[in-house]
């Protein structure tokens, strides 16, 4: 008998967040700081010439750091190492650092700023993705023959195509990047405490600018406003900023960013073109699809390269295709460059295949549920990387449960309405699957892990570096070490998230906080709890009798893969995840013909998440990441003029309130996964994947046209509006 | 980097914070933000925006929901001034936690002063608080993580308090 998987446990973290107790970074008080500031480039794509210092200032006063000032190497480390820290000469983004200054207090370095002139020549640049000159990454995955299905298309079978565009989209994490860094110790060591996402990227990210070792870097979480894979590279950047001012004023440094300031110029959704057509036969079902994936990167290789591949893998839907072909590149422009948000690529090729499927409905005859219904992949069906699905494949199920709550597979979907009035009802829909954990062979090259500590008292200690972001992995691990040792939750104690004390345990992200992470710690608790022995006395007394005994209470687990899990790099053939999460959403639009607004009044999932092992965490993540997903399909614009960021502030930065927000109605379909703690399975960026197109697919439902771009703004809409009209004149 | 600056001359400012009288010397117009924040170190009213966008600042005074980041210090001067660390939120706290209403949290502050504020006004005029009353009420705090249903719902336990 389970007593905390399936049970809401109270968040450790909750008591000190609902009193204000809770310590972001903007809330540290570091006597003697003083506050930190980038010089930025105010063009898109330049030559810096030089920086003249206005000799009116007293320059003694601050401090300044340039190019020249970095002692390792001048790259942000990710991916590949073409971002400088600060630009030496060649400028390739707007808001791009040239310089930094920290001063005593808050009005000094404003006027520290101004006093700083860069000089610039500035040069061509390029914003089109369809006419950069390069390419950071391509990918292809191909299965069967496409191209001989589309040359010679089977008799009856029909061939339907569209290409789907989707805009930027700013995470909005309601508290801004931010760190503090302290000045080198003696030893050479440097200490940074900030709000973020992966402590372990940071560290190397410190290490190779400062020329010091990975070990000599540390990194400290602190309560994180938010992060949804916003805080997941950029705080790399701003780290490694604030250490080098640190080390030059000879003294701690605040470096957080205002509002305007990282609206402008941390990176965001990438955008995204999607050619796609498929070939069916006239009972519906798929015979080859063929898509063409067109990422815009920015300025920079940061993420990309692994947005990227998400992208394309999740291209085909979750659809039988028996021939597929699937081309997608990501290239650079001269935007500030774009990074990770929630989806990770797949937001935007799942728009497309989705919005595909309504059209292939329409131009077929057959409802858009049956149409998916048919098509969908089945457990022990291949993937289009020959991925044979074998555990935990909810994806009828989520079908099953979501016509049951909702009646859609009986709606009229389409059908002319006979309302009167500009006001128009639609329900839309789309079914989704979402790959959880790093792609192909990531989880087995990092091999995140975990350590359990046996204190004292005869508590345990968790030691890990995955970060509590407000997705609940205090309570989740909480939960997780508790069931697995036999103990009481609060035998448990989780260590915060420092590199000078936790394992890499991988970033927080892909999802794979709880599926991998979780596992790799349901693993160690297991092997802790058998040393330590069952029996009648509670978990503490037997554990300080087992110390007492001189038995070793330290276990550290990694990731171990499933049996069997095979994944080629270069043909990307193979085990592209180990499972996916499955779901399906049905929305309910209110269009106005006369103004083009859209109400997104309900919204309805059914999601496949293995098990919950925290069902209030679970639904929480599922109705934030809807509304995340609610927003980007119609309200949430992000647009850059000449490469600079057109919505820099919350006035124009639109995000969902409580009166744009739907009503969610969520169902949670457990088909448990055997390779994760307790049949769990990842699940915090699925959400993201569906309510766009389902809320495309209620519009057009609602209004006969068929959107093809996010966020379909009443601009947009009425466009099309127009142009159905004048068809209709014609 | 905050966005406005105060450099007239500091005068003595006498505030009741949370039940306790503070005196303190800053600039008339430095924001309340800033003085609860960084004077008097209570750093549980955030700043999400400092432009009266985000409703992370909120702050209670006399009784009437306001955001710290728009307010000017001499402005609460002889008021009674409430921020999240202070008395009378037990209950707004306790349904937050339940309905699972806090993620990352830092709207969380804010948006427990609002529903004080919100239960407090429907209770004193009378008014049956409902969602829609809720989602009203609390659509200047913007929460990125939750979706608002725990929120909302939260927020309407809290204010059913004392109605049948
Ligand atoms: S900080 Fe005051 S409203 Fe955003
Ligand atoms: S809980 Fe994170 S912004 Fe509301």
């Amino acid at each position: 008998m389970e007593r905390y998987i399936g049970r809401d446990l109270a968040r450790p973290d909750g008591p000190a967040k609902v009193e204000g107790r809770a310590v972001y970074v903007a809330d540290l008080d570091v006597p003697g700081a003083w506050v930190g500031g980038v010089v930025r480039s105010t063009v898109a794509r330049g030559l810096l010439l030089g920086l003249d210092f206005d000799p009116g200032f007293d320059w003694r006063t601050v401090a300044v750091a340039t190019a020249a000032d970095v002692p390792g190497e001048n790259v942000v480390a990710l991916i590949a190492d073409d971002q400088p820290l600060l630009v030496a000469r060649e400028i390739e983004h707007w808001g791009e650092p040239l310089a930094l200054v920290a001063a005593p207090d808050e009005l000094q370095l404003a006027r520290a700023l101004a006093a700083v002139r860069p000089r610039i020549e500035a040069r061509a640049a390029c914003f089109d993705l369809e006419r950069s000159p390069r390419v950071f990454k391509s990918i292809r995955v191909a299965q069967g023959d496409a191209g001989a299905v589309f040359r010679d298309v089977p008799p009856g079978a029909r061939v339907v195509e569209g290409t789907y565009r989707t805009d930027s989209q700013e995470q909005l994490y309601v508290e801004t990047q931010g760190f503090v860094a302290f000045p080198p110790a003696s030893d050479g060591s440097v200490t940074v405490r900030g709000s973020l996402q992966c402590p372990h990227y940071v560290q190397k990210a410190l290490a190779r600018a400062l020329g010091i070792a990975p070990e000599e870097a540390r990194v400290v979480q602190l309560a994180t406003g938010g992060g949804f894979g916003g805080k997941e590279d950029y705080p790399s950047v701003l780290a490694c900023h604030a250490a080098l001012l640190a080390r030059v004023a000879r003294r701690p440094v605040r470096l957080i960013l205002g509002r305007h300031e990282d609206l402008a110029v941390t990176p965001k959704r990438h955008p995204a073109r999607v050619r796609v057509r498929a070939a069916f036969a006239a009972d519906g079902t798929g015979l080859a699809l063929e898509a063409d994936v067109l990422f815009d990167g920015g300025a920079y290789t940061t993420l990309s390269p692994v947005v990227l591949s998400r992208g394309v893998l999740h291209a085909s839907g979750p659809y039988r295709w028996p021939a597929a072909e699937i081309r997608g590149s990501v290239v650079a422009t001269n935007h500030v460059p774009y990074g990770a948000f929630r989806g990770f690529g797949a937001p935007q090729t799942c728009l497309a295949i989705e919005r595909l499927m309504d059209r292939a409905a329409r131009e077929l005859g057959i409802h858009p549920f049956e149409l998916r219904l048919r098509n969908a992949l089945r457990p022990g069906d291949t993937t289009v990387t020959g991925q044979r699905l074998e555990h935990s494949v909810g994806s009828l199920e989520v079908l099953e449960a979501i016509a049951r709550r909702t009646g859609f597979d009986r709606h009229a979907w389409g059908a002319p309405h006979a309302e009167s009035g500009p006001r128009r009802r639609g329900l839309g829909f789309s079914f989704f699957f979402h790959g959880a954990g790093f792609t192909g062979s990531g989880e087995e090259l990092l091999r995140g892990r975990v350590s359990l500590a046996l204190l004292p008292d005869g508590r345990v200690e968790v030691l890990a570096g995955s970060t509590e972001i407000g997705q609940g992995t205090q309570a989740l691990f909480t939960a997780i070490a508790a069931e697995a040792l036999g103990a009481d939750a609060a035998d448990v104690v989780l260590a915060t998230p420092d590199t000078a004390r936790v394992p890499d345990s991988g970033p927080t992200v892909a999802s794979r906080t709880c599926m991998v992470v979780g596992g790799v710690l349901a693993a160690a608790a297991a092997e802790l709890r058998q040393r330590v022995g069952d029996g009648a006395a509670s978990w503490r007394e037997r554990a300080r009798a087992f110390l007492a005994g001189g038995g070793d209470g330290a276990v550290t687990r990694a990731y171990a893969p499933p049996p069997g899990a095979r994944w080629d790099e270069h043909s990307y053939r193979g085990d592209a995840y180990p499972v996916y999460g499955w779901a399906a959403d049905v929305a309910e639009v209110f269009v106005d013909e006369d103004t083009g607004e859209v109400d997104v009044a309900r919204l309805w999932t059914a999601v496949d998440v293995g098990r919950a092992l925290q069902p209030r965490l679970v639904t929480g993540q599922i109705e934030g990441g809807a509304l995340q997903a609610v927003g980007w399909a119609h309200r949430e614009v992000v647009s850059a003029r000449d490469g600079r960021c057109e919505q820099d502030r919350l006035a124009t930065c639109i995000v969902p309130t409580t009166l744009d927000a739907p009503r969610f109605d969520v169902t949670l379909v457990e088909v448990p996964y055997p390779g994760g703690p307790f049949g769990a399975k990842g699940v915090g960026e699925l959400p993201m994947d569906g309510g766009a197109p389902a809320v495309l697919s209620a519009i057009e439902d609602a209004t006969g046209i068929h959107p093809a771009q996010v966020p379909a703004t009443p601009e947009r809409i009425l466009d099309l509006l127009v142009a159905r009209a004048e068809e209709a004149h014609a | 980097m905050k966005p406005i600056f105060d450099e007239s001359d500091p005068v003595e400012l006498r505030l009741c914070v949370n039940g306790a009288v503070r005196t303190l010397c800053v600039p008339p117009l430095r924001r309340l933000l800033d003085v609860l924040r960084e004077d008097l170190r209570l750093t549980g009213t955030k700043e999400g925006c400092g432009e009266g966008e985000c409703g992370a600042c909120t702050v209670l005074i006399d009784g009437q929901a306001v955001l710290a980041c728009l307010t000017a210090a001499c402005s609460a001067e002889g008021s009674e001034v409430v921020t999240i660390e202070g008395p009378g939120f037990e209950r707004a706290r306790r349904e937050f936690l339940e309905h699972g209403a806090a993620q990352c949290g830092i709207c969380t502050p804010g948006m427990i002063v609002m529903t004080r504020a919100w239960a407090e006004a429907c209770r004193r005029d009378g008014i049956e608080p409902t969602e829609d009353g809720a989602r009203a009420a609390l659509a200047g705090n913007l929460c990125r993580c939750t979706g608002y249903g725990a929120i909302v719902a939260a927020a309407v336990s809290t204010a059913r308090e004392g109605f049948p």
